[in-house]
């Protein structure tokens, strides 16, 4: 079972501020979901290998070559928030 | 029999034929637009003036007696989540409501190269987490089948616009079922390709592993035309895979005798609605009349695919959907203290409900403790459903099924129940989790609704996907119904 003080920490490791509403709406869907999630446990895969890609894919490189770049005013064109040429963020220390 | 209901390739006969110009055409569909969006809902954004500057380019070389590809000038919409350099794309969310994209998507300029004019962008459920379009942080899509149903989604806009005559075809993009679904609740052609056989650089990221962009179009022969345009090998996605693009038009043959036909028994079983069933059992019948060996099979990992593919998106979902953080580009929550606040409220606000719960439930299943219980878990059943379809293509060159369950539903029947909103892929996410190409055309209607068919193919083997659909498409006429907005 999650509790809210699960959802608490959960949403605090993604960074998402949520409600008192959300809160509870979100302990009741997520324990809803996991317990749907359990039938997993029912399978038997010991020796199974995971399958995190389909294709098999491995190390793709490029040539170590300079390309084209973002031009820094394209690059800063959407922040919401810049000074010269930095995106600005509240004070962080 | 309006221009608006043609495909693409009547229009490109009238186009080389000089009876109607690319300008006019596309001044046509945004008539179009005009009259029937505002029931609709497709667009959240219209490119008018920049379809109609490349719609002349065409022109042109039409007048110079230039040979022209068989989408230039054809009024094309894109989903809201492929990037258009300096046109608004949002992904269907407020944190991403004002965000001008500085490049293109590698299909947006694979069709532009063709010639094709991008007309708008459409409607879809907030970064493709959904099935209705009731996700989108702006509006909801209409059917235009019934305006009182979804379109379906996420890629319910796109869908909508090709049905509604709003768009001639269309890309979207499908991680469990979001183009498929939508095709088969609005009566189009939707088709999620083989993983890596078309470019993902510039589609905003929902779930690596198992996004992929594919075509919308009004029949099987347009379909192949775009798959044709936007496919092949990008060094700008390492997933991209090196293979050389078939011509798929080569596959459109009104032929399928010797072909063999597996139907997945568990794609049959309960919860399938009736009429449904009864449709799909008909093209059975058609394709055995054919020539086609059809006969039942089994994927016996079936039941498993809806909790193995959630786990798996909404883990990659989190982690991609770690850059929306008000900083270098969309919404920021300007009354913050910290930065950690500044994350934190930039988030909650930016949000929608449906985008939380999967943050959040992703999260989870990759924290600390839980990680092998779910994610590693859900990975290595992927593997065996995966080897399901192997062995099933060991003997069948496709399998066939319903492509949902039901037809449109009706709006908030499901949006406030998230495990019944994601029953609605039940069918299509296996293809996602395999890596398969998968298509969906009509079969039938339930009164005046569309029923979706769904093909599912080998690696790679689009091709036998496109002959089976074409020869369907040529021996019925679900695809020529148009509706009444």
């Amino acid at each position: 079972m999650i509790t809210e003080k699960d959802v608490d920490h959960v949403a605090l490791l993604a960074r998402l501020e949520i409600t008192s509403k959300e809160r509870e709406m979100y302990t009741n869907q997520l324990n809803d979901i996991l317990e749907y999630f359990q039938s997993l446990q029912r399978l038997d895969t010991e020796n199974v290998q995971p399958t995190a890609y389909v294709l098999p894919l491995k190390n793709v490189y490029r040539e170590d070559q300079v390309g084209d770049h973002l031009p820094l005013e394209e690059a800063l064109a959407n922040c919401p928030d810049r000074e010269e040429n930095y995106f600005k963020v509240p004070k962080i220390v | 029999m309006q221009l608006y209901q043609l495909t693409a390739h009547e229009m490109h006969d009238l186009l080389i034929n000089k009876e109607l110009s690319a300008e006019e055409l596309n001044n046509k569909i945004f008539d179009r637009i005009e009259a029937v969006d505002d029931k609709i809902g497709a667009y959240i954004t219209i490119t008018k003036k920049s379809a109609l500057e490349r719609a002349r380019v065409v022109d042109r070389q039409i007048q110079a007696g230039e040979k022209i590809a068989p989408l230039a000038g054809i009024p094309v919409a894109l989903k809201d989540n492929i990037c258009t350099k300096g046109v608004r794309t949002t992904a269907g969310s407020k944190i991403l409501s004002n965000f001008i994209p500085p490049y293109s998507a590698t299909v947006v300029e694979k069709l532009e190269a063709a010639g094709a004019t991008v007309i708008g962008k459409t409607n879809m459920d907030e970064f493709a987490m959904g099935s209705s379009t009731e996700n989108s942080a702006f509006f909801a899509t209409k059917n235009p089948w019934d305006t009182q149903r979804v379109s379906g989604g996420s890629s319910g806009g796109a869908a909508a616009a090709v049905c509604a005559g709003a768009a001639v075809c269309a890309l979207g993009s499908d991680s469990g079922g979001s183009i498929r679904q939508p095709a088969s609740f609005c009566g189009v052609v939707g088709l999620k390709p083989t993983y890596g056989a078309v470019s993902r650089y510039g589609l905003i990221s929902s779930a690596s592993s198992l996004d992929q962009i594919g075509p919308f179009a009004r029949d099987v022969t347009d379909c192949a035309l775009l798959l044709g345009a936007i496919s092949g090998h990008d060094p700008n996605d390492s997933t991209s895979a090196s293979y050389k693009t078939p011509d798929f038009t080569a596959s459109l043959i009104n032929n399928v005798r010797g072909l063999k036909i597996g139907v997945p028994e568990e794609y049959m079983a309960e919860g399938l609605e009736p009429e449904v069933r009864a449709a799909v059992e008909k093209a059975m019948s058609l394709f055995e009349s054919l020539g086609a060996d059809v006969e039942y099979t089994t994927l016996p990992h079936t039941e498993y695919v809806l909790a193995t593919h959630h786990i798996i998106g909404s883990a990659e979902a989190s982690s991609n959907l770690a850059r929306y953080d008000g900083v270098r580009y969309g919404f920021r929550a300007f009354e913050a203290g910290d930065v950690i606040d500044m994350f934190m409220k930039t988030r909650g606000q930016g949000f929608g409900p449906e985008v939380k719960r999967r943050i959040m439930l992703g999260t989870y299943a990759l924290s600390a403790g839980y990680y092998d219980v779910y994610y590693l878990k859900a990975m290595k059943v992927r593997t065996l459903i995966k080897q399901d379809f192997e062995r099933a293509f060991e003997k069948y060159d496709l399998l066939l099924s319903p492509t949902s369950p039901t037809p449109a539903f009706r709006f908030g029947k499901k949006i406030d129940d998230p495990l019944q909103m994601y029953l609605s892929d039940i069918f299509t996410s296996s293809s996602n989790l395999a890596g398969i190409p998968s298509i969906s055309l009509s079969c039938g209607f339930v009164g005046r609704l569309p029923v979706g068919l769904q093909l599912i193919g080998k690696y790679f083997d689009e091709g036998t996907i496109l002959r089976a659909a074409y020869t369907f498409e040529q021996n019925t006429d679900y695809h020529k119904e148009f509706p009444e907005v």
